[in-house]
């Protein structure tokens, strides 16, 4: 009935197939709707479990008998704990600090570099291209590496995770190709009018890049806050530890976080472990969650897969 | 693309190095021929300066060490100097021995066979997967609750390992929600994270979990590309979907898949060091030990800097030797190869 009062609609829906394609079979979308929905519940159901179980009391964990699905209440003690013990903030701080003034250098490197490299023809163009071009061939080597950043006595400092991943060619080659697609006139007007070259990179071609500036930042971000093996093999002293490395202490080593996790110590409230160890989760979570939203909608029309076909 | 994920070292790798000299587009400078390097300099000075800072991080943070492999032909003693560069000078050559010493250890073998088991794995059964889901997505009419899937799958590629393995760990582990809840039913749980002998179906899952939906996404875009009028002229010939699939789509898809296939063979000796480190404990070094987990417990763990790096330095040389060899393959198929010649 309500399909009969409103033919706009279906007509609508029909128009979306194109006429020489056979209807689909009930099977075949019972199928499809199947393995979608599987795939994006195999994504959803962690996210949602650990979330519910680091808000959960210590009964809601005890009587669901470890991860809570079904939320019974909302209990914020886990959190008030891990931000209040030093350990979870400062790896925070440290974590905020790398990944903020990392994206920040490594956009000002990539960029100026990009746009430095946007002109064929100009000097040294295709020696500086192949320069960069070299390094997605041939990695340096886990071990060399090691010794050189040691060498410059950045073991011990952040600077150890940020300077080495500050210049990534990929990404460099992603804002290049995009800089190149730039209209030649615009350019070439601007010089005209007397801009060097500083000015036009400023003025013309960054208000034009946005998004492409966006992604890349949001990589070298999202690189910077995930870095954990560098961590490791960097920084020793546990007060400059990052997130990651904090999570893989507390969940995968099992360790007890100090002051964590030891009831006695605390009193009766103390809340349940677990909820604490998914709280410390969500924390190194929320942050990617939060930023990728904003920045999907770039990839999705094509600032990527533009440059992956060059 | 499944379970590939940046290599040990700092620099981290990107799905996609595509097309190294793209044609010249826009903005070409003012021609003209035989200017003098004076004068090109004095026209290019400022876009030389702006590629300085970039060629001073990675002078000195690929570069240098790539300079530094020079320890693997060397009885390296990093206390015979003060620095680095002066132990070097002051250690030996000493030829091709360290090579030697790393292939008469059953260790690299044990590292470099499960390393290429996996590659093996990935490649046969989970290559496939994000074509499959890029088409399945590709079918999927409304807009919005496509884009609402792409959102969620391409999620995971942003968790790092640390993160992907603590929600395996959570769901899938001993006291995980799978566990409780099959308790919960009265049936046995199983413990599959620390289990040697199912571990590299679990790397493989853990890698398809993170990086299926990243996988689709340059596989939509070669689907997008594809002349509708194609379809259309395979149904009026009386083509099912499925014959459409196998003579429009597929090959439609064939150039990307080639592309994929040089990247991986350049990466096969790549899989990953983070998510082995990681999970290296539970099930044990027989079955955990890859090639860049060797590199690591053979050269800092255990300080000998020499056949550490001769065990980097021969998986970078077959690795680069392996992406050179599949450029020239797919050029010869009549494919476009990676790196473009020009």
């Amino acid at each position: 009935m309500t399909a009969l009062l409103n033919p706009s609609a279906r007509a609508r829906r029909r128009n979306r197939r194109p006429a020489w394609e056979e209807p689909p079979t009930v099977a075949g979308q019972l199928v499809k709707g199947a393995v979608l929905t599987g795939v994006v519940l195999a994504v959803l159901i962690p996210v949602w479990s650990i979330l519910v179980t680091s808000f959960s009391s210590r009964q809601a964990i005890a009587d669901a008998g470890g991860m809570v699905f079904r939320p019974r209440d909302f209990d914020l003690s886990a959190y008030v704990l891990i931000f209040t013990r030093g350990e979870v903030s400062r790896a925070v701080w440290n974590s905020m600090f790398v990944t903020v003034t990392g994206t920040l250098l490594a956009l000002v490197c990539t960029v100026l570099a990009a746009y430095g490299l946007s002109r064929p023809g100009s000097l040294f163009h295709r020696p500086l291209l192949l320069f960069f071009l070299i390094t997605f061939l041939i990695g340096p080597g886990l071990i060399p590496s090691y010794v050189v950043v040691t060498s410059l006595g950045l073991k011990d400092s952040h600077w150890s995770l940020i300077l080495p991943a500050a210049v990534n060619a990929f990404n460099l080659i992603v804002v290049r190709q995009f800089f190149m697609g730039i209209p030649g006139e615009l350019i070439d007007s601007a010089r005209i009018d007397g801009a060097g070259e500083w000015r036009i990179l400023t003025r013309i071609v960054l208000p034009l890049s946005k998004a492409v500036v966006a992604v890349v930042g949001l990589f070298y971000a999202v690189g910077y806050w995930n870095m954990y093996f560098n961590a490791v093999l960097y920084l020793n002293n546990s007060e400059d530890h990052v997130v990651q490395q904090v999570l893989q202490a507390y969940i995968l080593a099992g360790q007890s976080p100090a002051g964590i996790g030891s009831p006695p110590a605390l009193g009766f409230n103390a809340p349940p472990s677990l909820a604490v160890k998914m709280a410390v989760v969500v924390v190194v979570l929320i942050p990617i969650v939060i930023v990728y939203p904003f920045i999907q909608r770039h990839f999705t029309k094509g600032v990527i897969t533009g440059a992956l076909k060059g | 693309m499944t379970g590939k994920t940046g290599v040990a070292g700092p620099a981290q790798a990107r799905p996609l190095p595509v097309q190294a000299t793209p044609e010249p587009q826009a903005a070409p400078p003012p021609a003209r021929r035989g200017m003098t390097l004076r004068a090109k300099f004095h026209r290019d000075r400022a876009l030389l300066l702006m590629t300085v800072p970039a060629v001073l991080l990675l002078t000195v943070f690929h570069y240098l060490p790539l300079l530094g492999n020079v320890v693997a032909f060397m009885d390296y003693d990093q206390w015979a100097g003060d620095s680095a560069v002066e132990a070097i000078v002051n250690s030996p050559f000493i030829g091709f021995t360290n090579f030697a010493e790393l292939f008469e250890d059953s260790q690299f073998w044990d590292a470099l066979r499960n390393t290429l088991t996996l590659t093996a794995f990935q490649l046969v059964f989970f290559f496939p997967l994000p074509i499959a889901l890029a088409i399945l997505l590709n079918s999927v009419l409304s807009p919005r609750l496509r884009g609402f899937i792409q959102t969620v799958v391409y999620l995971p590629h942003f968790f790092s390992w640390v993160l992907v393995v603590t929600f395996f760990v959570q769901m899938l582990g001993g006291a995980g929600l799978l566990a409780t809840v099959l308790r919960d039913n009265g049936m046995e749980p199983w413990n599959i994270m620390g289990n040697p002998d199912t571990f590299i179906l679990l790397v493989s899952t853990q890698g398809l979990w993170k990086d299926v939906g990243w996988g689709t996404i340059i596989f939509l875009a070669a689907l997008t590309a594809i002349d509708q009028s194609l379809y259309e002229a395979a149904a009026s010939d009386g083509a099912t979907r499925w014959r459409r699939l196998w003579h429009v789509t597929l090959p439609g898809l064939r150039p990307v898949v080639v592309l994929l296939l040089i990247l991986q063979l350049g990466n096969a000796l790549t899989v990953g060091f983070e998510q082995f480190y990681l999970q290296r404990e539970a099930v044990g070094r027989q079955a955990a030990e890859v090639l860049d987990t060797y590199v690591y417990y053979l050269g800092l763990a255990t300080q000998d800097y020499g056949v550490g790096t001769a065990a980097g330095l021969f998986k970078a040389v077959i690795g680069l030797f392996l992406i050179l060899i599949a450029n020239r393959l797919a050029r010869r198929f009549g494919e476009e190869g990676v790196f473009v010649r020009s």
